[in-house]
């Protein structure tokens, strides 16, 4: 009977060879992918075990903690949570995050691979895990006035204020907002808020950027694009030349004509005149004779049909390619397809502002470590050259104009050069929805350099349909904001 | 060593071996070890979570202590040559159960469930009574020889016991499967861990009797021995026997336990592996002909294949579907090559039954890698000292009883740890002496009893043969 046993003995050691293999798999080969699963609730527990580190603005922390019943040990908290809500987006324990704490996730928790060799240290001698630090480029007072100034028109819209000679945004405001605090935890608190913010539940959509993921038909606005398209590739020279601009103007290819709004001096205008009363058959016409082609060459060296990364990412702003003589010619003075981002706008202003250069705009300046040493710090980037020195200086003086004596008045700042463009962008179905004003502008030293470009838009729903409206309350909050930026600098 | 080792002590250590010593030293300082670990495990434990040596450190080791104790006495008593390493492996891994299910009692994931109850006090009482029936074994069964009187007896108390979940009234079905029963007042009860013993008494005393017509009248047919068709009649009643357990008391695990028991006993018995190709054939179309018509198998198989999907499924709330085959991989995963340390895992997450049946997954995260495979080390070792004692056993039954207990145990710690790691389909059963349940923990001391009945008579010196006459040299005549 003895051989049969030692058999059954080897089917033993063989059925626990198996397990000890088994176990080998799934403790030591699969370890790893079962350990950082995103449902296996341990990720989560571990995420929130420590508090998580701030977001800086001004070297003050814009965001906080507070712990919390469960297994989840610290939650977020925001101060003027709603305001700051566009460039932090949120971190929940329940909803996951987005943006900046989603994008430097790493950091704010302290699981970064940069922080590995601290982290190992901390473990031997035994010190609790912390996050690092995301310190951000933007300006307190601007994002406060920018704030401020969408709340108080109570109407959605959107400001984006960029300093030109960096990239720098200083301020990024979205109205309405939200406060991420509200839904930071797990509790059915937060819940209840995250689903009343959801867009289903609120036609408002809060939770939407509106400075980085909605595009807007930009209106005349987008008339300072046409203008630079025409000067770089030589159409004309001199803001003061005459252009060839009749009037009526019957777009080709169509027996419609492209109205201006009221009776303005349109006919054969200057460059100069033509964006002081922002002049749609000049500009339209403009557009028509450079073509599809070189406009959207244009559009694209601003940064148009490209995603933006500031790191958080914005839409694409649009410029159609392959349109048709009218569609060219409607697209030149921001209708038809064309489309843009509140940043997209701000950035073509402050291309014009810092004499043609584009610099890549960004919003984190640098991420620390926990003992606030600099891990990574961002540097300026050129990112295109979108015109000459030359012409952005005619363009600038154009600019100027505007705001001393033409629809952007409302922006002028005691005793500092200012330029802007104001826009009125109409859209539905025969214009029937309410129009968006514009207004992009920027400040200038007087050694020449630009602090700040700004682009502000908001859904407009009382004001007339005309290009005053963008001046009257758009303009009002750029000044605001280029005013915080130029206090601040002092 | 070196200097001692000559000729004559290998020759006489050979010797020796004839009049085995007792060993029952040897027990006694391992059962120090065995108290002594799960006592600092304990410790361990409290200091993690409350960062204190819990209060209840001293009765707790004091208890388990005075178990293993009262067991170390009574076998050096009643079976002074038994196994020494049985008592000590059992007191450890029950100690380690203790401390995980105290772990677990501390949790307050489970604690906020409408179930919960605190599980250590319970299973401290239910290792007392399964030391007092380990016990009782070892003082009342004073040759195991004894039970082959019982053989048939024993099977009839065996489908008692399997059927008894079926009683309406009586039986108790506890997510999906219907293994307990209900005594009213004192709980519930799992009898198929005590049909597990007694019928492997049945099996061992009825092959001792058949085994020469089983082995030998067999017609050879394609290179195997094919059995006369009267003689397959008891291997077909047990397989029916196992496929109606797993039909109505949809309990996959204790079916391929009996069956695979019965497998393994009759091919020691008859040495003729033409019954473990059948056995293999028959639990292979047993299990896909229950498992194509019974929804509950084939969802624990569905569970077994996707475990993830099964996860989404029991988040959407679907009814059935549970998460917590995909939890504890998480937690094994989670526990890595040496795992996070007592008390500061979250294979609570696991829920309902995490410190039963899936308790292996709290020591796969707590002590990682290196303390499952000792764990598992320690359950090899039982089966190892089992299989010993059928090998040393001079009686065929005392070898057949042997080999069909520490096979089902080993077939039972397959069955479970291997469920639980994901191996195979998850079934209800409970892994020995670590999980909470009053009928595993009582049961398998009450096994543990029996092969150190079985192995102290295999051990112990042969009485001295009587004194020849013959050989007397010359009769003294006393003044």
């Amino acid at each position: 009977m003895n051989k049969p046993l030692r058999r059954i003995a080897i089917f033993c050691g063989l059925l626990v060879l198996t397990l000890l293999i088994r176990d080998n798999w799934i403790q030591y080969v699969q370890a790893d992918e079962l350990k950082d699963d995103e449902h296996n609730r341990r990720v989560a527990i571990e995420r929130y075990a420590t508090p998580r580190g701030d977001i800086i603005v001004d070297g003050k922390a814009i965001t906080g903690h507070a712990t919390t019943e469960g297994d989840f040990k610290y939650k977020r908290t925001y101060k003027d949570g709603a305001m700051w809500a566009p460039v932090t987006g949120y971190v929940s324990q329940a909803f996951g995050a987005t943006q900046l704490e989603s994008i430097d996730d790493g950091i704010l928790t302290g699981n970064d691979d940069r922080l590995f060799f601290r982290n190992t240290l901390d473990m031997i001698t035994g010190k609790k895990r912390e996050g690092g630090n995301v310190v951000t480029t933007l300006n307190s007072a601007a994002q406060k006035a920018a704030y401020d100034g969408l709340k108080k028109q109570g109407a959605k819209g959107a400001v984006v204020a960029i300093e030109p000679s960096t990239g720098k945004i200083l301020s990024m405001a979205s109205y309405p907002s939200y406060d991420p605090t509200s839904i930071a935890g797990s509790n059915e608190a937060a819940g209840e808020a995250w689903n009343k913010l959801q867009k289903k539940n609120n036609p408002d959509d809060p939770m939407l950027n509106r400075a980085l993921r909605e595009v807007y038909p930009p209106g005349s606005t987008f008339k300072v694009v046409t203008a630079a398209a025409a000067l770089e590739h030589g159409k004309y020279d001199s803001a003061d030349e005459k252009t060839d601009s009749p009037l009526p103007w019957t777009m080709p290819g169509t027996t419609t004509e492209l109205d201006n709004e009221g009776d303005i001096p349109c006919k054969d205008a200057t460059l100069r005149e033509a964006l002081r009363v922002s002049c749609n058959t000049v500009f339209g016409k403009l557009g028509y004779d450079l073509g599809n082609d070189k406009m959207l060459e244009t559009a694209k060296k601003f940064g148009f049909t490209e995603e933006q990364f500031v790191p958080v990412r914005s839409s694409a702003s649009v410029f159609s390619d392959g349109m048709n003589d009218s569609q060219v010619a409607l697209s030149s003075i921001g209708q038809y397809n064309t489309a843009a981002t509140p940043l997209q706008m701000a950035m073509v202003t402050s291309a014009i502002a810092n004499n043609g250069t584009l610099m890549k705009p960004y919003m984190v300046d640098a991420l620390q470590a926990p003992n606030l040493d600099t891990i990574e710090k961002t540097d300026p980037e050129e990112m295109s050259k979108p015109l000459s020195a030359d012409n952005a200086q005619i363009l600038q003086s154009m600019m100027e104009t505007v705001v001393e004596d033409g629809t952007g008045t409302n922006a002028k700042i005691d005793g500092v050069k200012v330029g802007g463009k104001t826009g009125t962008a109409q859209h539905g179905e025969n214009n029937s929805k309410n129009p968006y004003a514009w207004f992009i502008s920027y400040a200038k030293a007087e050694d020449g350099s630009s602090p700040v470009a700004v682009a502000v838009v908001i859904e407009d729903e009382n004001a007339v349909r005309d290009d005053i409206s963008g001046g009257g309350l758009a303009a009002p909050i750029a000044k605001n904001v280029m005013e915080a930026v130029i206090d601040s600098k002092k | 060593m070196s200097s001692t080792t000559n000729p004559s002590t290998h020759h006489t250590s050979t010797i020796g071996a004839i009049g085995a010593p007792s060993r029952r030293n040897t027990e006694l300082a391992l059962l120090v070890f065995a108290v002594l670990i799960p006592v600092f495990a304990y410790a361990n434990v409290g200091l993690a979570i409350n960062d204190e040596v819990p209060a209840g450190l001293l009765s707790y080791g004091f208890g388990l202590g005075l178990l293993a104790g009262v067991g170390h006495l009574v076998v050096r008593k009643f079976a002074p040559y038994a196994d020494p390493l049985l008592l000590p492996l059992a007191t450890l891994l029950n100690g380690l159960g203790l401390v995980a299910i105290w772990r677990l009692d501390q949790s307050e994931r489970l604690q906020s469930s409408k179930l919960f109850v605190e599980a250590a006090p319970r299973q401290l009482m239910y290792s007392a009574l399964g030391v007092a029936l380990f016990v009782a074994v070892l003082v009342f069964l004073r040759d195991h020889r004894v039970l082959q009187r019982y053989t048939y007896i024993s099977m009839a108390g065996a489908l008692v016991l399997l059927l008894l979940p079926l009683v309406p009234g009586l039986g108790h079905n506890t997510f999906g499967a219907k293994i307990w029963i209900k005594i009213p007042g004192l709980g519930t009860l799992q009898p198929g861990e005590f049909a597990k013993i007694i019928l492997a008494v049945f099996f061992a005393g009825y092959l001792m009797v058949k085994r020469d017509a089983l082995a030998l009248a067999s017609r050879r047919f394609m290179g195997l021995y094919l059995p006369r068709g009267r003689d397959l009649g008891p291997i077909i009643v047990v397989w029916i026997i196992s496929i109606l357990i797993l039909v109505f008391e949809t309990d996959l695990g204790t079916s391929l336990l009996f069956f695979g028991m019965f497998v393994i006993m009759l091919y020691v018995a008859t040495e003729r592996t033409s019954w473990i190709v059948f056995g293999l054939l028959m639990s292979a179309a047993g299990a896909v002909g229950v498992a194509s018509f019974e929804s509950h198998v084939q969802q624990r198989v569905q569970a077994w294949l996707d475990p993830m999907h099964e996860f989404e499924l029991s988040r959407q709330g679907v009814v059935g579907h549970t998460e917590q085959s995909m939890q504890a991989l998480w937690a094994f995963g989670s526990g890595g090559t040496l795992g996070s340390g007592w008390g500061q895992g979250n294979s609570d997450l696991i829920g309902f039954a995490a410190n039963s049946d899936f308790i292996l997954a709290t020591f796969g995260e707590e002590l990682g890698l290196a303390g499952l495979m000792a764990l598992l080390l320690l359950y090899a070792l039982i089966v190892e000292r089992g299989v010993r004692t059928a090998l040393a056993a001079r009686d065929p039954f005392g070898k057949l009883l042997a080999i069909g207990l520490s096979g089902a145990f080993a077939l039972q710690v397959f069955v479970v740890a291997g469920g639980v790691m994901g191996l195979i389909p998850l079934t209800g059963m409970t892994m020995p002496f670590l999980a909470y349940g009053g009928s595993s923990v009582i049961a398998n001391w009450a096994l543990i009893g029996i092969l150190l009945r079985i192995s102290d008579t295999a051990r112990r010196p042969a009485p001295a043969a009587p004194a020849n006459p013959d050989a007397e040299m010359t009769q003294v005549v006393r003044p």
